[in-house]
């Protein structure tokens, strides 16, 4: 016992840890934290602990991972089969990073909709926007690190829409492929940014954060009716703490269960669902790929094909940028007054609509309507139900349905592709001319077949779409489009 | 070395400022040392390699009217880029004598577009961009038509000249 008091002590001696750390455990927090409402401010600390995590798992996988296009897949397999729990800790990275985003995108919510970003922390909140940054961009580089076909073309996308800046586009690709191509030197670069230099800025910023954290204290709940009056503000405060709780221990229990339960969910949802792929091999040649990002990227994905093609430019590299200005903003534009919610209604909506958006987006980018079914020609034949009911010249029409790959956009009762109308029951929306029109000239998003089908074809296809409409209706007799544009339909047409 | 005449006699106050000059001097020296060789080597990519001439193969493999997917090996690759090192091409070969040689990349956002021979598209898998088989822009939001490679036939072979990746500001 006695030795271990010297040791103590003349490690104490040393490190003066009595002045230094203790102080900080110890610094007071507002009382209500001690409170129900104390679980509102647990979300911080999950999302660290989370990044904990990742750095730990992080150096485990950097152990075995080959950063080498010729090497980085079979490297992933072996984490997957031979390395001793390689999998779990893979699974564990990725759902980590997921838990990471979420708690992120929580602990900003609920920062945001208390009103703990106005005055005096406003710097708080410029640096977590760098934080969010940084975290978001880990994310996509560590998409890329889990070298497959995803990730080939998840960089290809990239390239692509970062090509488009004015003027220094083809440096900034060079920049990022490392060269011409998307090789070796690319994968080099993504492992350098996601384990060294993203990871350090990271890091740096969260000391900052958590420093202005320290020092500039965590904010009260807030109370409706009583607003932040920057000439007076700190002077409350310091009363406020005066009657607080110290961090350690009080505060810290609740981080702890919530951190502790996070970490449990993450190991949990890893070993259930194992780590996400390898999927298809990075091959630029197998060219059957249908690319599709991380979940957090889905709405960006999403966007990318909705945009109208005048401001699709603006929106692919303009809109992030707008987005982080915004969110950098946020403090200096309402750096005082209310911070109740309740009181707050635009924050309220800005919050709805923000979440809203990015749930709508991140559906469509999910099921992806806008994208063909590129198997759908070959491997989704026209249903029993209809087919049995043609006449030969219509089954010859439902024979070129499928061989023009009209399926690979059209659904016939619902199976097929998304990105046109279902034509189960188009018979009673068109009729003939209208039909003839529609393939021929195309229009709408769909390619003209001028070129691509013969007259003969034309007429068994619209014999063939005339008859799909439910038993008893009558097929459709007047033009569905304005009479004009049937002139310039070609007179090869029936 | 030039510093502003010391309005003090002390020689102390002169040596101080002698000694702040050649901090700031050395400093100045040391960052440019250091620094020039870094960011020269971080922008070493913007030094741009030349796509080359490879042979895609010989004329009679096309055969007239048709589209062929074929793999080649990326002219301008390296040590360790395997499978990356490969590259695709679409090669049409409209009569005796027009080719066209296209890139894969959509020219969209560069995600790989299917050659559907029915009928007669080509169609991208990631936000439904469809090409007619000259290239041409079919429906869907590419902004212009696909990509083509430069090329020429000699002595019965078919020359392409890539090896980067077509982006708008960079086609083919």
């Amino acid at each position: 016992m006695k030795t271990i008091k010297q040791v103590w002590d003349w490690l104490e001696h040393r490190l003066e840890l009595r002045d230094s750390i203790w102080p900080v455990m110890r610094h007071p927090v507002p009382a209500a934290l001690a409170k129900p409402i104390g679980w509102m401010y647990v979300f911080g600390s999950m999302t660290l602990t989370l990044l904990m995590l990742q750095i730990v798992t992080g150096v485990c996988l950097a152990m075995i991972y080959q950063p080498t296009a010729a090497d980085a897949y079979a490297s992933l397999e072996y984490l997957n089969y031979e390395a001793p729990f390689g999998w779990l800790l893979r699974a564990i990275h990725y759902w980590s990073a997921t838990g990471m985003v979420v708690m992120l995108m929580v602990h900003m919510t609920q920062v945001f909709l208390m009103g703990a970003f106005k005055y005096p922390r406003e710097l708080t909140w410029l640096v977590g926007v760098g934080l969010l940054t940084t975290t978001l961009v880990l994310a996509f580089t560590g998409q890329v690190l889990r070298y497959d076909g995803d990730s080939y073309w998840g960089v290809s996308v990239a390239v692509s829409a970062a090509g488009r800046v004015p003027l220094a586009g083809p440096s900034i690709v060079h920049l990022i492929l490392g060269g011409e191509y998307i090789g070796s030197e690319t994968l080099s670069r993504f492992f350098t940014l996601h384990v060294f230099i993203l990871p350090g800025l990271l890091i740096g910023l969260l000391v900052v954060h958590l420093y202005l954290v320290v020092k500039r204290g965590i904010s009260e709940p807030p109370t409706p009716g009583e607003p932040v009056d920057k000439a007076t503000y700190d002077e409350e405060y310091e009363k406020l703490l005066e009657k607080g709780i110290p961090f350690f221990p009080h505060a810290l229990y609740r981080d702890g269960v919530a951190c502790a339960m996070a970490v449990l969910i993450v190991v949990g949802l890893a070993v259930i669902f194992g780590p996400k792929g390898p999927g298809e091999i990075p091959d630029p040649t197998l060219i059957h790929a249908e690319p599709r990002p991380d979940w957090y990227f889905l709405p960006v994905f999403a966007m990318a094909a909705l945009s109208p093609p005048s401001m699709e430019t603006f929106l692919m590299l303009g809109l992030p940028v707008i987005g982080i200005l915004a969110l950098a903003a946020v403090p200096f534009v309402a750096g005082s007054g209310e911070r109740s919610a309740r009181r707050r209604p635009v924050a309220v909506l800005v919050v709805l609509v923000t979440f809203v958006t990015l749930m709508v987006l991140g559906w469509y980018g999910a099921t992806s309507p806008w994208s063909p079914d590129m198997e759908a020609w070959s491997s989704t034949p026209v249903p029993d139900g209809i087919v049995e009911k043609l006449t030969p010249l219509e089954l010859q029409g439902a024979v070129v349905f499928q061989n023009k790959c009209c399926r690979n956009c059209h659904a016939l009762e619902g199976a097929g592709g998304k990105r046109g109308p279902d034509l189960t029951e188009v018979g009673i929306r068109m009729n003939p001319e209208a039909m003839v029109r529609q393939v021929v000239q195309g229009g709408g998003n769909m390619p003209a077949y001028a070129q691509q089908m013969n007259s003969a074809e034309v007429t068994a296809l619209v014999a063939f779409l005339v008859k799909l409409r439910p038993a008893g209706i009558p097929p459709a007799a007047v033009p569905s489009a304005a009479a004009e544009s049937l002139v310039a339909a070609p007179t090869d047409a029936p | 070395m030039t510093h502003s005449p010391s309005t003090s006699d002390s020689p102390d106050e002169e040596r101080r400022g002698l000694l702040q000059w050649s901090a700031i001097v050395l400093g100045a020296l040391a960052t440019a040392a250091a620094g020039v060789p870094i960011v020269g080597f971080l922008l070493g990519p913007l030094r741009k390699r030349e796509d080359q001439w490879t042979s895609a193969g010989k004329v009679e493999q096309f055969p007239i009217g048709q589209t062929r997917l074929i793999d080649l090996e990326n002219p301008l690759h390296s040590l360790g880029d395997g499978d990356a090192g490969k590259i695709a091409v679409y090669v049409r070969r409209a009569d005796e004598e027009k080719f066209q040689i296209f890139a894969i990349n959509c020219t969209h956002l560069g995600c790989p577009v299917n050659w559907l021979a029915d009928a007669g598209l080509f169609m991208c898998p990631c936000h439904g961009g469809v090409y007619y088989e000259d290239g041409s822009h079919a429906s869907g939001p590419p902004p212009r038509g696909l990509f083509q490679y430069e090329h020429r036939l000699e002595k019965g072979a078919l020359l392409v000249k890539l090896g980067h990746l077509p982006t708008l500001q960079q086609p083919g």
